[in-house]
């Protein structure tokens, strides 16, 4: 198994839509086989269009707000001593993740193919905030599915989507979370694909969604790159990458730029969700050693059993709370090109502490998992090494979950 | 060798009636009721699906969701599926049995473990829901090599080309699915469209056992009687969850749809 260079990593899959000949796939039912024929057809002319990549543009920078800022933590920095602490600010994007690039891609081709009707899955609510602004941006009926437990944990996203128009299924099977909202939202589209365009909201799923997913998120990691000559004359040589990793969407496009680097030079650090302290449930297949399983259409180290049914799993961060991940990520760890960790629901919640009291940031549960490992590698680094957490959504959706864990704020 | 399920079509049609297919899942609601259901509905059925259950069904509505999770709560493992396969066919020997679900379970399980196991208890076919062609193809082959009917699946949305190369590599019997919907759907296509588009696929080779499936109850079953075969499978799991909830037992209710379901294709 071989990372190739100057391909970007979506398009490093075999004729079957598998990474290293075992990540990925598409394993759907017949009925979805010509929707998502149609939609990778689609998706390879578009993405060679120059009118299309224009558009993109200038949604990305007039409706996105791209780019995000670049900036040092000095005083968390001070406050740790060792690496510098940096932060690309993702969550100052439009709506306040980096969720929308994925969604505004997905509108974008939807209005291409000629379908008014868009649906999409959401844990945080983020990924379905973000697609019904973008549906009612370019005029599409959008329906959002989601577990019922997060629409009680995430109710601000809630409230963005109604105002939006948007229709809230929610989806009471299973943990009602994120894995079934995705099934759901699957369902669906099985039944209503010859009208409606399905959002995969992660760089999860059957092949092609992997795909559209990660080439909208690496928006960031080309802007990081010239952040990062701009701000240092030329790449520094010792780089660390975090990014907390769910499905896995938002460390890929901080990633994809990157990737060809020597892991020497650029080291790429994603941190999964460890769950409660004292639970033996998690949702962090990589870096708990999962087996490979199959699930919502793609090969993937999976949280299951030995029987393949696939396990609850528990986080403080419905954004992270799910018991697959991305192929592209289990194609990283295999070939050791990322390094995969986890931080627990506690571990989290000290990070958004401390970051919130030194800094002028208000990184959500998500990317708390990330600062997390940067706080407790940071100082044992030199100071000439550059850390760089994805800070990637905002806490605004927390205020509930944080309000009941660290008391009135 | 002509196979089971091959005969079984055989007999429906010298009696100038499709086969009856029933769905149920295996340990639905105990494994010993999942048994004994399936025996009593043998009696009027052609040819009995049972399936493995698995707790992220992508392509199966509510009834049969309830029905998986139930069993999966009751503790079914997929050892119990291969016990009661085998417990049926050695009181039911001539009655093709097919195994149907997910592929992870199939893969957790093992490929050739999985498939040497169904030889053994002699499963007649399979299904996978999510191993489409021609990503199946040689998994239908290690099926065939152990004498089990891997069964293709064709849906109203499967390009013309792509119908010729599935039939060419079908075994002895293909699954079209009636409309766009997850099982258990309201019949939302007319009748006669359903018929048209199964004589396309039947015309592509008449040797083939053509069945329909999805949106099939005792109100539709009458006007698809032309076809080869018909499944009936969420109304089969619905009836053995209002067993249970009225507190009536599921084997003689479920018996009963059955044979009404047999006397309406007579």
């Amino acid at each position: 198994m071989k990372l190739k260079k100057g391909v970007p990593l979506i398009d490093q899959h075999d004729r079957y839509g598998f990474w290293g000949g075992k990540f990925g796939g598409s394993f759907i039912p017949e009925t979805l086989k010509k929707p998502v024929e149609d939609l990778t057809n689609e998706f390879k002319k578009l993405r060679k269009d120059k009118k299309f990549l224009k558009k993109r543009d200038f949604y990305f920078k007039n409706y996105i707000g791209t780019p995000t800022s670049f900036v040092k933590l000095d005083n968390l920095t001070n406050h740790l001593g060792g690496a510098q602490i940096w932060a690309k600010v993702v969550s100052e994007a439009n709506g306040g993740a980096h969720k929308i690039y994925n969604a505004t891609v997905h509108a974008l081709i939807c209005k291409a193919m000629g379908k008014k009707y868009i649906v999409g899955d959401t844990g945080a609510g983020y990924a379905g905030k973000m697609l019904s602004m973008a549906a009612k941006k370019f005029g599409l009926k959008c329906k959002i599915f989601m577990g019922a437990k997060d629409i009680k944990r995430q109710k601000p996203n809630c409230d963005a989507m109604r105002k939006n128009g948007a229709e809230i299924v929610p989806v009471y099977s299973g943990s009602q979370t994120l894995v079934d909202a995705v099934s759901e939202c699957m369902r669906y589209w099985v039944s209503n694909c010859d009208n409606t365009h399905m959002c995969v909201g992660s760089t999860v799923g059957p092949n092609i969604f992997v795909k559209i997913c990660g080439w909208s998120t690496a928006q960031i990691s080309r802007e990081l790159k010239v952040q990062l000559k701009s701000e240092f004359k030329k790449l520094p040589n010792k780089i660390k990458l975090i990014n907390c990793v769910g499905g896995g969407s938002s460390a890929y496009g901080f990633w994809s730029e990157f990737i060809d680097y020597d892991r020497k030079k650029i080291e790429l650090i994603g941190v999964e969700a460890g769950g409660p302290k004292k639970s033996k449930l998690h949702a962090a297949p990589l870096s708990q050693n999962a087996k490979i399983g199959i699930l919502h259409g793609a090969a993937s180290y999976l949280c299951q059993n030995s029987e393949g049914q696939i396990n609850d799993t528990e986080s403080i961060s419905a954004g992270l709370d799910y018991p697959g991940v991305s192929p592209i990520h289990c194609f990283l760890k295999d070939t050791k090109r990322a390094r995969y960790t986890y931080a627990t629901d506690e571990d989290a919640l000290k990070a958004h502490v401390m970051v919130t009291k030194y800094e002028n940031l208000n990184p959500s549960l998500e990317p708390s998992h990330a600062f997390a490992e940067a706080i407790r590698i940071a100082p044992k680094l030199s100071k000439d090494t550059i850390i760089i957490v994805n800070s990637c959504g905002d806490a605004k959706k927390d205020r509930d979950i944080l309000r009941e864990r660290l008391g009135k704020k | 060798m002509t196979s089971l399920l091959s005969k079984a079509f055989q007999n429906a049609k010298n009696e100038n009636r499709p086969a009856l297919l029933t769905y149920t899942v295996a340990g639905d609601n105990t494994k010993k009721k999942s048994i004994e259901i399936l025996k009593s509905i043998s009696n009027y059925a052609d040819i009995c699906e049972l399936g493995f259950p698995h707790n992220t069904p992508i392509a199966d509505g509510g009834q049969i969701q309830t029905s998986a999770y139930r069993a999966i709560k009751n503790g079914i493992k997929i050892n119990d599926v291969f016990s009661i396969a085998k417990d049926f066919k050695k009181s039911k020997k001539n009655k093709p049995i097919i195994l149907m679900g997910y592929y992870n379970m199939i893969f957790q399980y093992n490929e050739n473990k999985f498939l040497d196991k169904c030889k053994k208890v002699k499963v007649d076919g399979l299904i996978v829901v999510d191993l489409p062609y021609p990503e199946n193809k040689k998994f239908a082959a290690k099926c065939k090599k152990r004498g089990v009917n891997f069964i293709q699946l064709v849906s109203p949305t499967t390009t013309s080309i792509r119908l010729k190369k599935i039939i060419k590599d079908s075994h002895d019997m293909v699954y079209y699915i009636s409309m766009l919907s997850t099982t258990g759907g309201k019949l939302k296509v007319s009748p006669k469209k359903i018929l048209e588009r199964y004589s396309k696929i039947k015309n592509q080779n008449k040797s083939k056992n053509v069945v329909i499936g999805f949106g099939i109850t005792e109100k539709t079953i009458k006007s698809l009687k032309k076809a080869d075969g018909l499944v009936v499978g969420s109304a089969i799991c619905k009836e053995i969850s209002d067993s249970i909830n009225k507190r009536q037992n599921p084997v003689t209710n479920v018996t009963n749809i059955v044979k009404r379901l047999k006397n309406k294709i007579k």
